[in-house]
């Protein structure tokens, strides 16, 4: 049912390519502009519309991943997408690995009326359509199902063990077992075609496994999919000591009864996710991929996201892309907040610290003035009503109209500790996510790196390259802020804690908690 | 004690005497009572495990007030006293920022930090809305790039290096490690003279300073000897 409908889905999709003139492709076109001109932070840029997404892989620096119905889509950067070649055994949800110079693509097919279905193996040492080496080879089946037998042969995941270097596949979808065969690294093949598949999970389909400190996590989307915004697909995770199980969920429950932690599900305006595919970057740092089975923001579509993929407790957890906000920017290392350095007024003015004569700010006024009837008077009475946050334009009277250096303090809700984040639009992006522009909230001056690899706060925001912002959230929930460059600098530097009242770029160090930043609401 | 060891630790004391008359220290200070402060008895050191600088020049306080950012930097640019930014004095040194006569003074901290309050009190001078200007010279066989001060005060400081101002961190605050940290600079081989002002409100004061490498490890392998360059 999901791949018909998603077959269906395509077609659409490709009759409106074909037919640039039509109502179907005018009808996306109008839509595309409508995003363009309302869009903030959505879900990826450019062509996104996908269906039962594949592991993202690497190819000349290019980031690929292929759906159902030969759907492949191409990025330069992982933020804006572009439609890519069809390999040419299409079929249902793919999935695709890069193992030993070769990419290992195992894509599936109905064979005659459900479950009866296989899985086919092509392969190829470049997905980079221009270089030579780009030919496709088909290698045979690696997993069928009768018809009768209680699993159905689609939905392909694959797992490299970092062990040992085994090479698993696991398949299936509803119709009874998601099941695990070994597949000769190598070839791609199965090690030994006649070894009876080991049964892992039930109800739930685009099964996947994962390795991580010592626990084979296997992840699986339940509910149902291809109905759009009536879909109740979502991700759940059991996790196991060994490859073959059994896979526990949280609550000691087995997903081959029906287990599983929820991992993913709906939220925000994006409905379903499915197909989970790892994305390793790195020491500190995990995506995933997947997709929705409709974005109520691209009028329902199927789509592509890529997320931060989070670990805690022992369990993996689906992050959140970042938002346009206002935040405090505060170290994990040092608890102090980035500021300008500038000379700090006191939200609602300065006052004595006993409440003393000569008071001129919450505390003035003379005795008993604005205080609360009857609450008593003295120095911890305050004034007796809500006192409003800072103006920036009233407090920033006397800031250095050029640039300033930063550095941090202890957060006291002053306005040169308020930051607001925005995506850039049409300033490219990295997996996932936009470039952002950090500026002091509700003014112009923005965070910039500078040529020494230090800080500054610019008077405005021109677009240059030092003044945007990479900022990718960490496996442990906190975030990693990088410029996108740094004038005359080759190498990635982040935002470093050094001292707990200075800030400085460094080379990103997993290890440590001085490149570790927690974004709150101010 | 065999013989031997009487006739080391006699030639040892004589050495020291010696290189304390000709730097100027006294045999006897006030500083000697405070209980993490030393005099120092010989012709350098060198920092602690952990990086720290243990040996300074500290004058004896000068009446201050006001930590904010305005009122400490305003304070510190005023002259105190002649070539307060270039001078290296030595022990026993002294200035008379406010009329009054005050007293430089070598000392060697056996902690992490220099505890002012006990310099203060030993001395029999006040330790709140005060002025602390405190000198070292470190000594570098080779020149070393990328590095960082590091300090922390408490409470306002405004530090130096080599006559550029490098860090200024401001407010009723408390010493922690590595609490302001200069920009990356570079220390030439030889000497590289280190100079801080700390304004304390009231109650206790204190700092402690060290370098950090290009990869934000303590430095070391440089010596302290509270000396220029030899001539």
């Amino acid at each position: 049912m999901k791949a018909a409908i998603a077959l269906a889905l395509n077609a659409v999709i490709a009759e409106a390519e074909k037919r640039p003139g039509s109502i179907i492709m005018k009808s996306l076109g109008s839509l595309g502009m409508l995003f363009a001109l309302t869009t903030t932070v959505v879900a990826l840029d450019g062509e996104v519309r996908i269906h039962d997404p594949s592991t993202l892989v690497q190819c000349n620096g290019r980031f690929y991943t292929y759906g159902t119905g030969g759907t492949c889509l191409v990025s330069e950067d992982g933020w804006t997408w572009s439609r890519g070649v069809t390999p040419p055994r299409r079929g249902m949800a793919p999935d695709i690995i890069h193992v030993n110079d070769r990419y290992l693509m195992y894509v599936a097919r109905n064979v005659g009326a459900q479950p009866r279905a296989d899985i086919n193996l092509i392969w190829t040492t470049s997905l980079d359509t221009q270089s030579t080496e780009a030919k496709w080879e088909e290698a045979g089946v690696v997993a069928s199902s009768d018809g009768i037998e209680d699993c159905n042969a689609i939905d392909p995941g694959l797992l490299l063990d970092p062990n040992d270097g085994r090479l698993w596949m696991v398949y299936g979808s509803y119709f009874g077992f998601i099941r695990l065969v070994e597949l000769d690294a190598t070839t791609g093949l199965r090690i030994d075609a006649q070894a009876q598949p080991v049964n892992l999970a039930v109800n739930c389909e685009a099964a996947i496994l994962i390795h991580e400190a010592g626990w084979y996590y296997l992840l699986a989307t339940h509910g149902s999919c291809c109905r759009g915004a009536d879909s109740g697909y979502n991700i759940r995770v059991g996790r196991s000591r060994n490859v073959t199980g059994p896979y526990l969920d949280h609550e000691g429950v087995d997903m081959i009864r029906g287990g599983g932690k929820l991992f993913a599900g709906s939220g925000g305006r994006v409905i379903g996710p499915g197909h989970f595919g790892r994305i390793p970057l790195g020491a500190g740092i995990e995506k995933f991929s997947c997709h929705y089975e409709a974005d109520l923001d691209r009028g329902g579509a199927s789509v592509l996201d890529i997320r931060p993929l989070l670990w805690k407790d022992g369990w993996p957890e689906a992050g959140e892309n970042l938002r346009d906000g206002t935040f405090q920017i505060e170290s994990v290392r040092t608890g102090t907040a980035l500021e300008l350095a500038i000379e700090g007024m006191p939200v609602g003015g300065r006052r004595e610290r006993r409440g003393g004569a000569g008071a001129a700010g919450i505390g003035a006024g003379g005795p008993g003035a604005g205080r609360p009837p009857g609450g008593g008077g003295g120095p911890f009475a305050g004034i007796g009503r809500p006192i409003p946050n800072q103006d920036v334009a009233q407090v920033s009277t006397n800031w250095p109209a050029g640039e300033v250096p930063l550095r941090m303090a202890n957060y006291l809700c002053q306005a040169q500790q308020k930051w607001s984040i925005t995506a850039v639009t049409n300033a490219g992006g990295y997996l996932g996510s936009p470039y952002f522009k950090i500026t002091v909230a509700n003014t112009d001056r923005a965070l910039a790196a500078t040529a020494e690899g230090e800080l500054a706060a610019v008077p405005a925001f021109t677009g240059a390259p030092e003044q945007l912002w990479q900022i990718d959230q960490l496996t442990d929930g906190s975030w990693r802020l990088q410029p996108k460059s740094t004038p005359g600098g080759s190498e990635p530097l982040a935002l470093s804690a050094i001292g707990a009242s200075f800030a400085t770029l460094s080379k990103f160090d997993a290890a440590s908690n001085k490149h570790r930043w927690i974004l709150k609401a101010p | 004690m065999t013989p031997r060891h009487r006739i080391l630790s006699l030639t040892s004391l004589a050495v020291a005497v010696l290189w304390m008359a000709g730097h100027g220290v006294r045999a006897a200070d006030g500083v000697a009572n405070a209980p993490t402060l030393k005099q120092p008895t010989s012709t350098e050191c060198v920092p602690s495990s952990d990086g720290f600088i243990r040996r300074w020049l500290i004058l004896e306080p000068i009446p201050a007030g006001g930590l904010t950012d305005g009122a400490v930097q305003a304070l510190v640019k005023k002259v105190h006293f002649p070539d307060q930014f270039t001078g290296l004095p030595k022990d026993g040194d002294k200035a008379s920022p406010t009329g009054a006569e005050l007293v430089w003074h070598a000392v060697e901290t056996t902690e992490y930090n220099v505890n002012l309050f006990h310099f203060a009190r030993a001395l029999g001078k006040p330790t709140s809305n005060v002025l602390f200007w405190g000198v070292t010279v470190i000594h570098c066989p080779e020149e070393v790039k990328d590095v960082r001060l590091a300090i922390g005060s408490n409470a306002a400081s405004v530090w130096w290096v080599n006559g550029s101002e490098v860090i200024g961190i401001y407010g009723d605050r408390q010493t922690i490690i590595d609490d302001g940290v200069s920009k990356r600079l570079t220390l030439k081989k030889g000497a590289n003279i280190v100079r801080a002002a700390v304004v304390n409100g009231g109650g206790a004061t204190d700092f402690c300073a060290r370098f950090l490498d290009a990869n934000d490890r303590p430095l070391k392998g440089f010596s302290v000897r509270l000396v220029g360059e030899s001539k």
